[in-house]
């Protein structure tokens, strides 16, 4: 829950680990529909695509940046837009850092721009994005 | 630069998938927040879909003999490209409204731009995509851009 007149431009938004399992990796794939045997099938990643491990599903990732919005503005806010870019692959097991920081405030609008990131454990940003809320 | 995108090619941009109807169901949205690790309660109780739910919505849904070796449908909106090896890139949403339990939505996928430019390595193609989210009735819920780099 976030108050807008509390928000300040350089604040940082709470950021939260993810490491996906192979459970989890299933669901999701389940859940979107996804066969494609990168993101389950290890002998075929590894050995077929030379990838070091099974991958993770780039909107999963995209997915664990979005929350990091969602989560902050609760119901004070709606999303306007979102947007992120897959920069470089994650694996099975990588814990993954989801963050972001508010850029800009419009009073006029009372839209908030925030950038958000997803790191790897060398700190590497892995995923950039952007979102777009206006408060209530 | 030579050019590889033949006349063929870039003939295809405009076109569009036809449209997927879909239900939402409850159960789908929680199935869905519950795989991608959600905390709020509404996306969790399937009250309202997570901002990237309709991801799933783009899937063909195809018995295993119609998939490729690698486990994936062919993408029938982009034509073969001269360049083979495709890395997704960017992903863009507007938000119009949530998507909710009992919606009935049109999802259509347009083929927005193909182009190429130079990169250090080599040529690079670019090919941008819409889909275009909207009720029954018409109303927008969403639209998604979306971009595929092949080098």
């Amino acid at each position: 829950m976030t108050a807008y007149e509390n928000i300040k431009v350089g604040d940082a938004l709470p950021s939260r680990d993810h490491t996906a399992g192979i459970v989890q990796l299933f669901m999701y794939n389940a859940a979107i529909w996804n066969p494609h045997r990168i993101h389950f099938d290890h002998a075929y990643a590894t050995q077929e695509e030379g990838y070091p491990g099974i991958v993770l599903d780039g909107p999963l990732q995209g997915d664990w940046i979005g929350q990091v919005v969602t989560d902050w503005i609760g119901a004070d806010a709606t999303l306007v837009s979102f947007g992120y870019a897959n920069r470089r692959a994650a694996f099975l097991g990588e814990t993954m850092t989801a963050g972001g920081q508010v850029e800009e405030k419009d009073d006029s609008t009372r839209e908030v721009k925030v950038s958000l990131f997803l790191k790897n454990a060398q700190g590497d940003i892995t995923i950039p994005g952007h979102a777009v809320v206006r408060f209530r | 630069m030579a050019e590889l995108l033949t006349p063929e090619i870039k003939a295809r941009i405009g076109t569009a998938n036809p449209p997927i109807r879909v239900e939402v169901t409850r159960r789908d949205i929680q199935k869905y927040a519950v795989s991608t690790g959600q905390k709020a309660r509404k996306y969790l109780d399937g009250d309202e879909a997570p901002p990237l739910f309709h991801f799933g919505y783009s899937m063909e849904i195809l018995p295993p003999e119609a998939l490729r070796k690698d486990g994936i449908a062919e993408d029938k909106l982009i034509p073969p490209l001269p360049l083979k090896r495709v890395m997704a890139g960017n992903s863009d949403t507007v938000y119009h409204r949530p998507i909710r339990p009992g919606d009935k939505l049109v999802i259509t996928r347009v083929l927005k731009d193909i182009y190429q430019k130079d990169g250090k390595t080599g040529p690079l193609i670019f090919v941008v995509t819409e889909t275009v989210v909207t009720t029954e009735a018409g109303a927008p819920v969403l639209n998604e851009t979306t971009s595929l780099i092949a080098r």
